[in-house]
């Protein structure tokens, strides 16, 4: 276990994923409205303190698994309970313990009916995200995988909006598809490697044939997840009818997961089928990066408009990851955790403007700018970010990105860059309606601007924007060891295989 | 050159960024002043000023060969956001900052004799945009220049869009999407591909070297440099200059900044500032680039001179002189030689005078006389002489007649023209000048020469306000002096090409 750097003492990982779900069992006793919102808030918040140690102790010189856990769990079955951080993940948990608070702040006054039960699923929901995120075993990375789907199901069904059986069904039986194959390739490691440990089932000599197969069930579940171009659509239809911090979960959380496991399992468990397979997925990435934008551009559901655009965005993602290059790695992540920062914000925006209109329609939304200035510079600094304008987050993320298709190949980063001009094009045409609007606006003027707990709730979204716009440093660096670890493993392998292959060919 | 290069004293100087926010702050301050008119003109005029003194305060350090620059944000090796301030940096800035003060005071007028609505909005875009050109003439590395281009694109926007109208929302688009669009589509990759080739963006200290290796492929060096020159569509070369007379809908204060300051001018600053510092004399030699480049927007000159010939709409006229002037600041840089390059470069300095003096004189005309057609200007001029004087002086200067400041520019062009031995190119001068006297000349005749439309003989009119006759005399005394006395700002240029 010499990968793994074991925390002594207080176990601060399980500390993380334990405490929500020690929350949410107390809204199983007390119901009332206010003490859930309270309640919640205080654990999530609490969550999210308890997280920052995790920046403090972490050592990005090191490409080890940090703040690691092992416990046995089931013996007879080679199953244990281990957890750790390494740079892949910890952006990841800290993404999501930091943006539940304001998922709680942004169904203060949205969420009315059931108010205890919305907030017992958040704070499951969080369980098994950070879960997800830090699980090292196979099997416990599963429980929590498909552990998430509950909470969210209800979260669309319960509390969604019109269409809300149709989308949650949907929603279920795409991720419940791509996981049962996910099941099987696990299954199928287990009895190769004999071990659940998921660093020991990684760099193993598996014939290229179980690699491929092994691959291909593993690239279905993340990216029915991601989603990548074709199997996006329920992510739309979810995102419409989801209550506002649904859609944020999903955008910021859920979608990193899918990326997150091909970084993971599929890199590195894999390398052989991720080398022979990664053209098709690049060319699979720019075409969601095109198809994303222009169903984009002619949406009128606002919501809808956001969730297509989050198709072209992880398309950038995924392209990042598929270059496997240093730069184009280091950008997806980067990316993964900007998309999470402002799409989330924009899916908070459109929220705040549901509550006010009760509706997603652009047209209705028209000339909004007029009667909430507050509002509509929150969502121009937002729009601005997820088209990626220089000095925002998202633009070096896609920087990143696009030199490292560069150095992959210059005609597929050209071919990426349309996508660039469509998320222009949609982002402000939506901008230009909401701010402007026409000469036909209908009447806004009984619209009231942002309160306080609003501002409180978009003005750190807006920070992070320019935080890492202006000073991604930091957060590279955090990331930089592991993902040069990874690439390192993954060019020796491959030079390790072109030699057996001249060997024995 | 190079020793020039090697002596060249690279202080780090915080008052650039204080250059840079200032016209920022003052755009909040105006945000905040929305019912008090007065001291929110007065807030923008002081920005102004203070904006000028602070360039004006870079010259003693420049004249004794330092470069100042100031590093703001470090993204990633070789990237960064950070200022600079050299000369080729305050041709712009000086012009940008000069003209800022003269411009406070003519939207003034022209806004509150006009009754405009939302003229807190249009103050507050109007810092925000200088606060972009000012961010461009200062950049220190691709990057800075692509942000503050993008941010000059975003925030003239409500300047376009400014009366909210069908004509008004659809010039807006047009311009947005323009500019959005080529800048994603060309300079994104490029800036990119850069990055990738070479590490870095940021620009060298001397024209010659560039920052391209020789080992790049020629190809890709050729498609970076077109990328470069379509990207910054703000510079109105065709066949993207569609953007400039859509955006005529705006009121004339903004059409003045837009074509003498703010936007085309930071179009072909970027241009120029791309092709000298980033691919470098050496670079475009070796590929064969400067000439090809001439010919292409010698095109736009003589296509946009005719177009311009044919329009009866005074400010749409004025547009197309602007697409045909800017060309030949390209013009002049792609010919590569020293004299040429310091003709193109001060024709940024001349056109920003002469032509902010023309669209004042039709934002004049508009509010006092209500005329935007020149058919219906003639006789004009004898009771607005003033207006007309400013007018005719200036169109000389875009003629290139001596004394104003025109003639320096042309001058430097033709004779650059020559000690490239391209007779062609200085065909295309010689057109383009008698061009220009064709659809300059004739306004200002039949606005002192004229009949009178009959049936308006005593219409009442009478000069213009003196809160715009002011601004734009001023603008046309510059464009005098300047042709009398061109080495004050000669010596900026001078310091570019060593």
């Amino acid at each position: 276990m010499e990968l793994l750097l074991i925390k002594e003492g207080f176990p601060l990982l399980s500390f993380l994923i334990f405490l929500p779900l020690a929350g949410s069992i107390a809204l199983l006793f007390f119901h009332g409205q206010t003490f859930a919102r309270l309640w919640t808030l205080l654990i999530t918040s609490l969550t999210a303190v308890c997280s920052l140690p995790l920046l403090f102790g972490f050592d990005p010189a090191s490409s080890k698994y940090q703040f690691a856990e092992a416990y046995a769990w089931i013996p007879r079955l080679n199953i244990n309970y281990i957890v750790g951080l390494d740079g892949i993940s910890i952006l990841l948990v800290l993404l999501t313990t930091l943006i539940m608070p304001f998922c709680v702040l942004a169904s203060w006054k949205y969420i009315q009916q059931r108010v205890a039960p919305f907030m017992f699923c958040l704070l499951v929901m969080e369980t098994s995200m950070v879960g997800v995120f830090v699980a090292l075993d196979f099997v416990l990375f599963y429980i929590f995988w498909e552990f998430m789907l509950i909470p969210m199901y209800l979260l669309i069904a319960v509390w969604g909006g019109p269409r809300k059986a149709y989308a949650s069904i949907k929603f279920f039986l795409y991720t419940l598809a791509g996981s049962v194959l996910l099941l099987v390739a696990i299954i199928a490691l287990y009895l190769e490697s004999g071990s659940f440990f998921i660093p020991e089932m990684m760099w193993q000599p598996y014939s290229l044939t179980f690699q491929v197969l092994v691959f291909l069930a593993f690239f279905l579940a993340f990216a029915i997840k991601v989603p990548m171009f074709p199997f996006h659509t329920w992510l739309p239809a979810a995102h419409v009818e989801a209550p506002t911090a649904g859609s944020v979960i999903l955008a910021s959380v859920l979608l990193k997961m899918g990326t997150y496991g091909m970084l993971r399992f599929c890199l590195p468990i894999t390398p052989d089928a991720t080398l022979l397979l990664a053209q098709p997925i690049l060319w699979l990435s720019i075409a969601g990066i095109i198809y994303g934008g222009f169903t984009a551009l002619a949406q009128q559901d606002m919501k809808k408009l956001i969730a297509y655009s989050s198709v072209g965005h992880m398309g950038f993602v995924t392209l990042g990851i598929f270059v496997l290059n240093g730069r184009g790695v280091e950008g997806a992540m980067l990316q993964m955790i900007n998309h999470g920062v402002t799409t989330g914000a924009l899916f908070l925006c459109v929220g705040m403007i549901y509550e006010r209109t009760h509706s997603r329609e652009l047209a209705l939304s028209m000339g909004v700018g007029k009667y909430m200035p507050w509002f509509v510079t929150f969502l121009a600094f937002f729009s601005l970010s997820s088209f990626g304008f220089p000095g925002t987050n998202s633009f070096i993320g896609e920087f990143l990105v696009l030199a490292g298709t560069f150095e992959h190949s210059t005609s597929l980063a050209l071919a990426a860059i349309p996508g660039a001009v469509l998320a222009a094009a949609y982002m402000l045409r939506m901008l230009q309606k909401v701010v402007w609007g026409g000469t036909a606006n209908p009447d806004q003027s009984y619209l009231t601007d942002l309160g306080p707990r609003e501002i409180a709730v978009l003005a750190p979204f807006l920070l992070f924007v320019f935080w890492i716009g202006l000073g991604p440093q930091p957060f590279i660096n955090l990331m930089h060891t592991s993902v040069s670890a990874l690439l390192n493993q993954l060019h020796h392998w491959q030079q390790h295989q072109q030699v057996a292959a001249v060997l024995w060919n | 050159m190079d020793i020039v290069a090697s002596t060249t004293d690279i202080v780090e100087n915080a008052n650039l960024l204080l250059a840079v926010i200032i016209p920022l702050l003052g755009s909040l301050a105006v945000m905040t002043l929305k019912n008090h008119p007065n001291r929110r003109e007065f807030v923008s005029f002081c920005a102004a000023m203070l904006l000028l003194g602070m360039v004006l305060s870079f010259i003693p350090a420049l004249k004794a060969g330092k470069t100042l620059v100031y590093p703001i944000f470090q993204l990633l090796p070789g990237l960064s956001i950070t200022l600079r301030a050299d000369g080729f940096a305050m041709i712009f800035a000086l012009v940008a900052s000069s003209l800022w003060v003269i411009a406070v005071f003519y939207s003034m007028g022209y806004m509150r004799a006009h009754d405009e609505p939302c003229q807190t909005r249009f103050n507050a875009c109007f810092a925000l945009a200088i606060f972009g050109a000012i961010g461009v003439a200062f950049a220190d590395n691709l990057l800075t220049l692509y942000l503050f281009y993008e941010i000059v694109s975003v925030c003239t926007y409500p300047l376009v869009a400014h009366h909210q109208d069908e004509e008004s929302y659809e010039g807006a688009r047009k311009y947005i999407v323009y500019l959005t669009a080529t800048a994603k589509f060309f300079l994104l990759p490029a800036l990119i591909l850069i990055y990738v080739l070479t590490g870095t963006l940021d620009f060298p200290h001397n024209i010659n070297t560039g920052i391209i290796p020789v080992s790049a492929p020629g190809w890709m060096v050729t498609m970076l440099y077109i990328f470069c020159i379509f990207g910054f569509a703000k510079n109105g070369v065709m066949p993207f200059h569609h953007w400039l007379p859509g955006a005529m809908v705006a009121p004339t204060p903004v059409s003045a900044l837009l074509h003498a300051v703010a936007v085309v001018k930071v179009g072909v600053f970027c241009t120029t500032r791309t092709m000298l510092y980033v691919f470098g004399v050496d670079t475009m030699d070796r590929l064969f680039l400067g000439i090809p480049t001439a010919y292409f927007v010698g095109f736009t000159i003589i296509v946009a001179s005719m177009i311009a010939l044919s329009k009866d709409n005074l400010k749409a006229r004025l547009a197309y002189s602007t697409v045909s002037q800017l060309s030949y600041i390209i013009l002049g840089v792609a010919l590569l030689t020293p004299h040429a390059i310091e003709g193109g470069l001060i024709h940024i300095v001349n056109h920003a005078f002469a032509k902010i003096t023309l669209f004042f004189c039709a934002g004049a005309i508009y509010i006092t006389a209500h005329k935007k057609y020149i058919s219906e200007m003639s006789g004009l001029g004898r009771t607005m002489p003033f207006t007309f004087g400013a007018f005719a002086v200036a169109s000389l200067s875009m003629i290139g007649a001596p004394p104003v400041a025109g003639f320096v520019s042309k001058w430097y062009l033709l004779v650059g023209s020559m000690e490239a031995h391209q007779v062609g190119i200085l065909l295309i001068l010689i057109a383009s000048t008698v061009l220009n006297v064709g659809y300059f000349a004739p306004v200002t005749y039949k606005a002192f020469f004229g009949k009178r439309p009959t049936g308006q003989a005593e219409t009442g009119i009478k000069e213009a306000p003196l809160s715009m006759l002011i601004p734009l005399l001023i603008a046309v005394t510059v464009s005098v002096i300047i042709g009398i006395y061109p080495n004050f700002m000669m010596q900026f240029v001078w310091m570019v090409t060593g």
